[in-house]
């Protein structure tokens, strides 16, 4: 999966592979690929969320192929049947199969998921950047106009937004990449309030370099940690909120299959099929807990302050 | 004469804070020329790091600063942002204090010291490269071709100085800056670096100004002292006379406060603290502290900075009472 996580993990990964080339150095730099592989391996649930998380690309990629149905393959004498050998996950009101309604449905949510996460990186790191970067005035705006979007509950904003531009999957990413943003640019901030004050900037002012290089080269590489993290913890509850607006009608649109508007289709039918819900629910909490372990894990490799902890833990 | 490399006129700092004005730095005038070492010599909190850091723009914002400082003949004060980031860049080398925190750990070191020379003389990646490898043999870091793409940490702290040193000598700098350059050091080390700069220095011309509470760094290296307190110069002299003629009591009891080998008496220390830069002494700021305080005028009346011998200069009413710290001269 091209994550837009992939362009921010590059240079961190960078100095490890030098590190191992160089046995003599001993340690690791922080962050390196080894140190995320170590940590997965002691790490039981964080991998099996990596596996939920590869087995989603996967099926949301794929999906139309590894489903044994297709997502509208309208079959009215096998209506509301429970899960069989046939129809593992059952059937839904029109004898559509659930499972493949489920498989199918990956794709939407995660297309969602990826797509409005990655715009609200890439808008709230800029933001972040040049606020905590140039200060003053700069930062008062951004940071206010961020304020004024976070003080809206998540929902009550995304409905907001959906409302005025009308009900739809890209409508769904925009509300969703909006609502994002601001946390993307709080924590860029911080961390560049922080990393502007370390010497090493300081050395690149005075020998000449310019601010663009300064932030590209100096900061950007060096607070790009937590927002790793935070990319992988957004994509978890974007996928919520997606699910929570296509049950509100409000994202993905029937008869286009999505795990939240199928919740929505099996709000009807709970008490005689509870497979209809029990499903598509199974596989939103799936992903997002998996989302959030990996998220989890990467923080202890990319934190300074568990990092520490990590190694005196992890090395003889 | 020729005109100086840089040259400090009436420089001035204060950062508002909430409880008033703090006055850190008081009026410094400083002057080095081409190839010579200017020691400023100071207590923490003197002032001698905002001076240099003040003068050549490096302040944080929110800090109010005037007076002029002259690199080569141009103002830095009045130049423009973006054209005094690129001239101090060429013209003017500095190497902080701390070995561990002033190098980026994401950057292999070679794009750090090569780094300036590629931007601001617009040079290749390679030519960069190749400038880094020839700077890291230059301070005397084996396997240069070798060690040009390692990250700061596979480093010890003495290399990363010597790798600071390298990055402010990209561009052939006029004047190199140095703040507490080998302070985070051990001693050997401290003495390695210093001969490499004073070597350099030899061979390139540079000016120096080196940052430093070390009174034996300063014996070592340097041709002039500034000695700061409180945010001004108390004390200014070629360096041999200062140490066998001190005249400031502040500078006496400073010598006078150096351990010695041999000796068995107690470290002489000086009673009280540094001046409160928010309510700084309407006098002599060391006034509350010295040992002399020769009569009301001291407490009421700020001494200028006056003639005491050649070239040496002094911020006291009483530059002639020798002695009156035990142990206060090296004769």
């Amino acid at each position: 999966m091209t994550t837009p996580s992939a362009q921010f993990t590059e240079p961190v990964a960078d100095p490890a592979t030098a590190a191992t080339g160089d046995a003599a150095a001993g340690r690791p730099s922080a962050g390196s690929a080894r140190d995320v592989a170590r940590v997965l391996v002691r790490r039981p649930l964080a991998l099996g969320g990596l596996l939920v998380i590869c087995l989603m690309v996967v099926l949301a990629l794929f999906g139309t192929q590894i489903a044994p149905n297709g997502e509208n393959d309208v079959d009215v004498s096998q209506m509301l049947t429970g899960p069989s050998a046939k129809h593992w996950f059952g059937t839904d009101e029109l004898g559509r199969d659930v499972l493949s309604r489920v498989i199918i449905a990956a794709h939407a949510s995660l297309e969602v998921s990826v797509v409005s996460v990655g715009a609200a990186l890439v808008a709230g790191v800029l933001l972040g950047l040049l606020a905590g970067y140039y200060g003053r005035f700069a930062d008062s705006f951004i940071m206010r106009c961020m304020d004024v979007l976070f003080a809206f509950p998540v929902m009550l904003l995304a409905i907001a937004i959906v409302a005025v531009l009308g009900a739809g999957i890209s409508s769904a990413m925009i509300a969703i990449a909006v609502v994002y943003t601001p946390i993307f640019a709080r924590i860029t901030r911080a961390s560049v309030l922080s990393v502007r004050e370390e010497v090493y900037v300081r050395a690149a002012v005075s020998i000449g370099v310019p601010d663009r290089e300064i932030i590209g080269r100096h900061i950007l590489p060096n607070v790009a940690g937590p927002i790793i993290v935070q990319t992988s913890l957004s994509l978890g509850f974007a996928i919520l909120t997606e699910a929570a607006l296509s049950f509100l009608g409000l994202g993905v649109q029937p008869p286009q299959p999505s795990w939240g508007a199928m919740l929505y289709d099996a709000r009807g039918f709970v008490e005689q099929a509870w497979w209809m819900a029990v499903f598509p629910g199974l596989a939103i909490v799936l992903t997002v807990l998996s989302f959030n372990l990996v998220g989890d894990a990467l923080r202890d490799v990319l934190d300074p302050r568990r990092r520490t902890q990590l190694e005196a833990a992890g090395r003889p | 004469m020729s005109e100086p490399v840089f040259a400090v006129r009436d420089l001035r700092v204060s950062v508002r804070t909430r409880r008033g004005l703090a006055s850190i730095v008081n009026g410094v005038d400083l002057t080095v020329d081409r190839g010579r070492t200017l020691a400023v010599v100071g207590e923490s909190g003197s002032g001698k790091s905002m001076t240099m850091l003040a003068a050549t723009g490096l302040t944080p914002s929110g800090v109010r600063v005037s007076g002029s400082a002259r690199l080569l003949g141009t103002d830095l004060r009045t130049m423009r942002a973006r054209k005094l980031r690129s001239f101090r860049g060429r013209h003017a080398g500095f190497v902080f204090q701390d070995p561990l925190s002033s190098l980026n750990p994401l950057m292999t070191v070679g794009r750090q010291i090569g780094e300036a020379y590629q931007l601001l003389q617009g040079r290749s990646r390679a030519d960069a490269r190749r400038r880094a490898v020839e700077l890291l043999g230059q301070v005397g870091i084996p396997d240069a071709e070798q060690r040009v793409d390692s990250y700061p940490h596979q480093f010890s702290g003495g290399m990363r100085q010597r790798v600071m040193i390298a990055m402010a000598l990209a561009c052939e700098p006029e004047l190199i800056i140095a703040d507490e350059a080998t302070t985070a050091l051990d001693v050997t080390i401290e003495a390695q670096v210093i001969d490499l700069v004073t070597e350099l220095q030899a061979k390139l011309g540079t000016a120096v100004i080196w940052i430093t509470h070390d009174l034996s760094v300063v014996a070592g290296m340097a041709d002039d002292v500034a000695v700061m307190y409180g945010g001004r110069i108390v004390e200014q002299s070629p360096v041999d006379e200062l140490f066998e003629h001190p005249a400031h009591p502040y500078t006496k009891a400073l010598l006078g406060a150096r351990p010695r080998i041999g000796d068995r008496s107690p470290l002489a220390a000086i009673p009280g603290s540094p001046p409160n830069p928010l309510r700084l002494p309407p006098g002599c700021a060391f006034y509350p502290r010295c040992p002399v305080r020769g009569d009301a005028r001291c407490a009421t009346e700020l001494p200028p900075l006056a003639p005491v011998g050649h070239e040496h200069r002094a911020r006291t009413f009483y530059a002639d009472v020798a002695d009156a710290v035990p142990g206060g001269s090296m004769s």
